[in-house]
Order: C-alpha cells, then structure tokens, then sequence
C-alpha cells in the first residue's frame, strides 16, 4: 500500500510532461491524412515515391509491364536502338532490355532488402545492448563498431564473399553486415536519448518491466532516426548489390541483375549505348529516390 | 600533448588489431575450403582427391586447429609476414606491395580532385545572387552521391574513348590513361564532401561573426571564402577519412572498368580465385590506412581550430574521431 502510494502519484506526476515532450501524436488515420499532405505538397518527394512504388510493382508482377522474354530473344532483333517496339532496345542476342531490367527488379531488389534486413537487425541488435545494457557491453560493441568502420565497407563485403562464395544470397549478407557499423551507431544513440526521457523513467517507476519498457516506449520512440537511416541504406545497398553484381559476384548470367545487365553492355560501349545506360539510370533512378525519402524521414522526425 | 598522441596511436593500433582478427575469422572460419579450390584448379571441387587434399592442408597449415593458425598468422603479421598467395605462391605483402604504386597514383589523383571539386560545388551552392542557380547547383551533391562507380566509368568511356577518341580506354600507359579514372574515382568522393561542407557552409553563414563581417563592409568574395569556408571546412576536414577508405574501395571497380593494373584488381583476382591470404593483406592494408588517416586528421584538427582543446571526455572514449577532441568554446 505504501509502494503504492508512493509510486502512483510520481508516475502520474511525470508521464504529464510526456504528451507534452512530444507533441501532435495524433491517432493514426490522421497522421496518415497529415503524412499524404505532407507529399503531395513536395514533387520531388512525389516522384521519389512514384519511382519506388513503381519499381515494387516490377518486382512484384513483372508480367503486367512487358510481355517480352527477358531470357529468350529473337535473333533477327539483336541490337537494336531503343524503339516504340522495344522501349530500352535490345542485347546481344535480341533480348529486349526493357523486359530485362523489369524482371531483374525482384532479383536486385529481393538481394538488396535483404541486405538491408541483415544490417538493420544485426545493428539494432547490437545497438540496442549497447544502449541498454550499457557498460562494458558498450564499450565492445563501441570497439567493434569502431573496427568495421574501420575497413571500406566493400572490402569487407569482399572478405566475406571471399569465404562465402558467389551467390546472391551471399551478396545481400556480405553488404548487409558492411551496413551493421552505422544501425548499430543510430540505434544506441537513439536508445540513450530515449532512455533517459520523462516517460520512460515515469513508465519505470510505476513498476513496467525493462523488456516491456523496450517494447513499449523505447523501440516505438527511437523508430524514426532508423526509419530514415533504413531508407538511406536501401539507396546504399542497392548501390552496393549492383556493383557486386557487376563485378560477377550475383546470380551467374543470363539472370538480369540489373549490375550485370550494366556489366553485359561493357562489350558493346561503341556501339550500343542503351545496354548500359539504361539500367544504368535505373539504378540511379531508384537510388535518388531512395535518398530522398530517406530526407524527408529525417525531416518529420526533426519537426517532431 | 604526448599523452594524448600515445593514446591516440594506442587505440589506432588496437582498432587494427581487431581488424585483421575480424578479418582473420570471416575468411578462415566461414565455410570454404581454400585446399579444395586449389586443387581443383578451377574444376568441380568434389573430384579432388581426398589424399591430395590432405596433403595440401597439411602444406598450409589449414589442418591445424584456427586458433594456433591465428596466433601463427598473427605472429607472422607483426614480422610483416601475411602468408604465401594459394595461387601464386608469392607472399601477398610482395604481390600488394606491386600492385600499390598505380593505385596510389589513382587514388591520390582522385583525392585531389575530389577535394577540388568538391569544395568548389559547395561554395558554388552558396555563394550566387540568384536563388534559381544556388537551388540547381545544391542538386548536384546528392545526384553524385546515388551514380554507381561503376555506371560512371562506363559512360565517360562511352563518350570520351569511343564516341570522341580522346583518352584511352584501358591501360596504364602514361598520365592520360590516368584522367577518365580519376574523375570516375573522384565523383563519389567529392560529392560526400561537397554535402557535407555545404551543410557547414549554410550553419556557418548564418552566424553572428559573418553577420558583423557583412556590417563591416566585407564583400560577398570576402565574407565566403575569407569568413565563412575557412571555420566551415573544419567539420568537413573530419570526413578525410571515410573519403580516403572509400577511395580505397572505389578503386576496385573503377581499376576493373578501366582494366588497370593496381590494388583494387589484385582484391578482385584474389577474391575470385578465393585467394584468402592476399585478401587478408588488403583488407589490413586498407585498415592501416584509415587509421593513419584518422590519427592525422585528429592530432591536425586542434591547430586548425583553436577552440578545440586535445583532451579525452570522460565516457566519450569511444566516439569516431573528430567528436573525441572537445569543442571549450563552440
């Protein structure tokens, strides 16, 4: 009874500020309301999410894009100009481009979120121990961040395909553990920030147990930063995917990875200048994009 | 002064340390057998003779247990011994050390011209009258940022080694095979630097120093280059690092898009081929590298900055480098 009485009045007294701390959280349709406002006022920032939507489509049903083979061409059509017919031009072996790159989207996409995947648990993981745990865990997890730092990201990527071998799976973990270093960095910096506010040590105080401290108020209130920070990383990744694919190490020909497909038109750089710059500016298409919801993340969890 | 430096070098050494056992574990303790890859020679690895196998295994010490091969290797590393390359047989430090020269000439060229660039787009992006082309040129940073190196390279060969034959598309020879790489190399480097110094820039021109330099009567000219870049410079001093570190990764596509002999295509062969002991010698390199790098621009970055005094926070130990040094005064 005592504990009660002692504990109920604090905790009321502190989570009062809370609201406070961080204001408009508004109930979820009206941020969604708020969140589509927010995009259609900026065309940039509605191209970038057109091209990403866009691009999820191809991965998705690739089928409803192009009815061309991206595997089997038509001879007689080889190198081709772009065309009304075929609207990237074709390859070597009379493969429309187009098609190629529609249906290399799943493959390159799929490789580069699970890359993603990989550096945002892994990094969360261990950026949420440091952040909690604190002390000496810290300070090693601190130490390795340090290291993988330390090493270009993709050479190490490099090593780890060096031991791992060729593959695309392979790929996504070799650039998803080169992205461990910068979640593990923002998730601490987040836990810190978050762990030492109002709410959470009012929600402590009335008697909440960490782990649903963690769940509750901590991961929920430090989402933002990663969230941008995911974005970010997907534009990296989808840079790094592509150069690893480039450099043979993706899925072995004539699948379509859009690195490759760059790789492929190498031979051709006199003469059919369409094989890479084409996908080329896909890949740049999608990065930019990337990059600039990756900001505008940033700049709400800023206005927040 | 010297307390500080000693710890400083002191922390570089542990961080390269741990970087080659980082290193040293993902390439002997991950799934592969380096053995089987030599004596297939390229072909299927499951028609290798198991007592051939053996054998080899016993010729590089790979069937001992990994930790006595760590503490092998370590030993070795300190006597600048990486090991004997499974392909060639030559000791990779010898093979890295060739490869360095034309990769040195590359990324320091880049480097250069990064700096340059980079620099140069970000004043740009202040320093005009007209909103419109301060807005255009402000693009520029993030489109560079999102160019794959390797697209780049590709399309400066496009155009200016086949569609206007004037540099050579692949090769060593002399200071013009030099020129596409370079910018090919430079363009991710430059534009990292150019977001960061125009961001500085942007914060520094709104302090109340310029302010007074502009009441004083300074001209545009002055109060940008003289005022504002010269404190906006310092934070974006600190990214030296990552940019020479990425410079280092850069080079392994760009040397393989222009088929240029250098480091960069050595880690390409060596991962191929799954040559861990040279693959070993350049991830360390490159680590030894950005400590170097690191170290200078920390021990550098208090006589550029006077408000900065070289000491240690307590519990900010671990922080990237240029947070270490604490601003008294900012």
């Amino acid at each position: 009874m005592t504990l009660q009485t002692l504990t109920r009045p604090a905790a009321a007294d502190a989570s009062a500020p809370g609201p406070a701390a961080t204001p408009a959280r508004a109930d979820g349709a009206g941020r969604t309301l708020r969140g589509a406002r927010h995009v259609l006022r900026r065309p940039g920032l509605l191209v970038a999410v057109a091209v990403l939507l866009l691009v999820a489509a191809w991965a998705v049903a690739p089928q409803a894009f192009t009815a061309q083979d991206p595997l089997g061409g038509v001879p007689a059509d080889r190198l081709q100009a772009p065309s009304g017919a075929h609207w990237f031009g074709t390859d070597h072996l009379g493969r429309d481009v187009y098609a190629r790159v529609v249906h290399g989207a799943s493959l390159t996409l799929r490789t580069t979120a699970l890359a993603v995947a990989v550096g945002l648990v892994l990094g969360s993981l261990l950026g949420l121990l440091a952040g909690f745990l604190r002390g000496w865990v810290d300070d090693v997890i601190g130490r390795l961040v340090d290291v993988l730092l330390a090493i270009p990201s993709i050479l190490l990527s490099l090593a780890i395909i060096t031991a791992l071998g060729f593959g695309p799976v392979k790929v996504a973990v070799a650039v998803g553990i080169g992205s461990v270093a910068t979640f593990a960095r923002v998730m601490r910096a987040e836990v810190l920030r978050v762990s030492t506010s109002v709410y959470v040590e009012a929600a402590r105080a009335s008697g909440l147990r960490w782990p649903a401290v963690l769940g509750r108020h901590v991961l929920p209130n430090s989402s933002g930063p990663v969230l941008a920070l995911v974005a970010l990383d997907f534009g990296t990744a989808v840079l790094a995917v592509s150069a690893l694919s480039f450099l043979g190490y993706g899925t072995p020909p004539p699948a379509p990875e859009w690195g490759a497909l760059v790789s492929g038109g190498r031979d051709y750089l006199a003469t059919a200048w369409w094989l890479t710059t084409l996908p080329g500016l896909v890949i740049v298409a999608v990065v930019l994009a990337a990059n600039r919801v990756s900001r505008a993340l940033e700049k709400t969890g800023e206005d927040q | 002064m010297t307390r500080y430096v000693l710890r400083r070098a002191g922390q570089g050494l542990f961080v390269l340390w741990a970087a080659f056992t980082v290193a040293f574990f993902v390439l002997y303790l991950l799934p592969s057998d380096p053995a089987a890859l030599v004596a297939s020679g390229g072909g299927e690895v499951s028609q290798v003779d198991p007592a051939q196998l053996a054998a080899l295994r016993a010729e590089y010490g790979l069937d001992r247990p990994i930790l006595v091969q760590y503490g092998d290797a370590l030993l070795g590393v300190l006597t600048g011994d990486f090991g004997d390359s499974y392909v060639s047989g030559a000791p990779a430090t010898t093979l890295v050390a060739q490869a360095l020269p034309e990769t040195l000439k590359l990324t320091g060229a880049a480097l250069a011209v990064a700096v340059a660039g980079g620099t140069a787009v970000a004043v740009a992006s202040v320093f005009p009258r007209a909103r419109f082309l301060r807005q255009a040129l402000a693009v520029l940073p993030p489109l560079g940022v999102a160019l794959p190196t390797f697209f780049v390279g590709l399309v400066l060969l496009q155009w200016f080694s086949f569609r206007v034959p004037v540099f050579p598309a692949i090769g060593n020879e002399g200071a013009i095979s030099l020129v596409l790489p370079t910018i090919t190399l430079a363009v991710p480097a430059g534009a990292q630097l150019a977001q960061v110094l125009s961001r500085s820039l942007r914060g520094t021109l709104g302090e109340p120093y310029v302010e007074t330099a502009w009441a004083k009567g300074a001209s545009r000219t002055r109060v940008h280059l003289a005022h504002a870049l010269r404190n906006a410079a310092i934070p974006a001093f600190t990214v030296l690092g990552v940019m020479v570190g990425g410079l280092l990764g850069g080079a392994v596509v760009t040397e393989t898009v222009f088929s240029r002999v250098g480091l960069g295509r050595l880690t390409v062969q060596s991962v191929n081929q799954q040559d861990a002991p040279v693959v070993l010698a350049i991830v360390a390199f490159s680590a030894l590298v950005f400590v170097v790098v690191t170290l200078v621009v920390d021990l550098v970055y208090p006589l550029l900055d006077p408000r900065i005094e070289l000491r240690t926070p307590r519990g900010a130990s671990r922080r990237a480098a240029p947070q270490r040094a604490t601003a008294v005064n900012a």
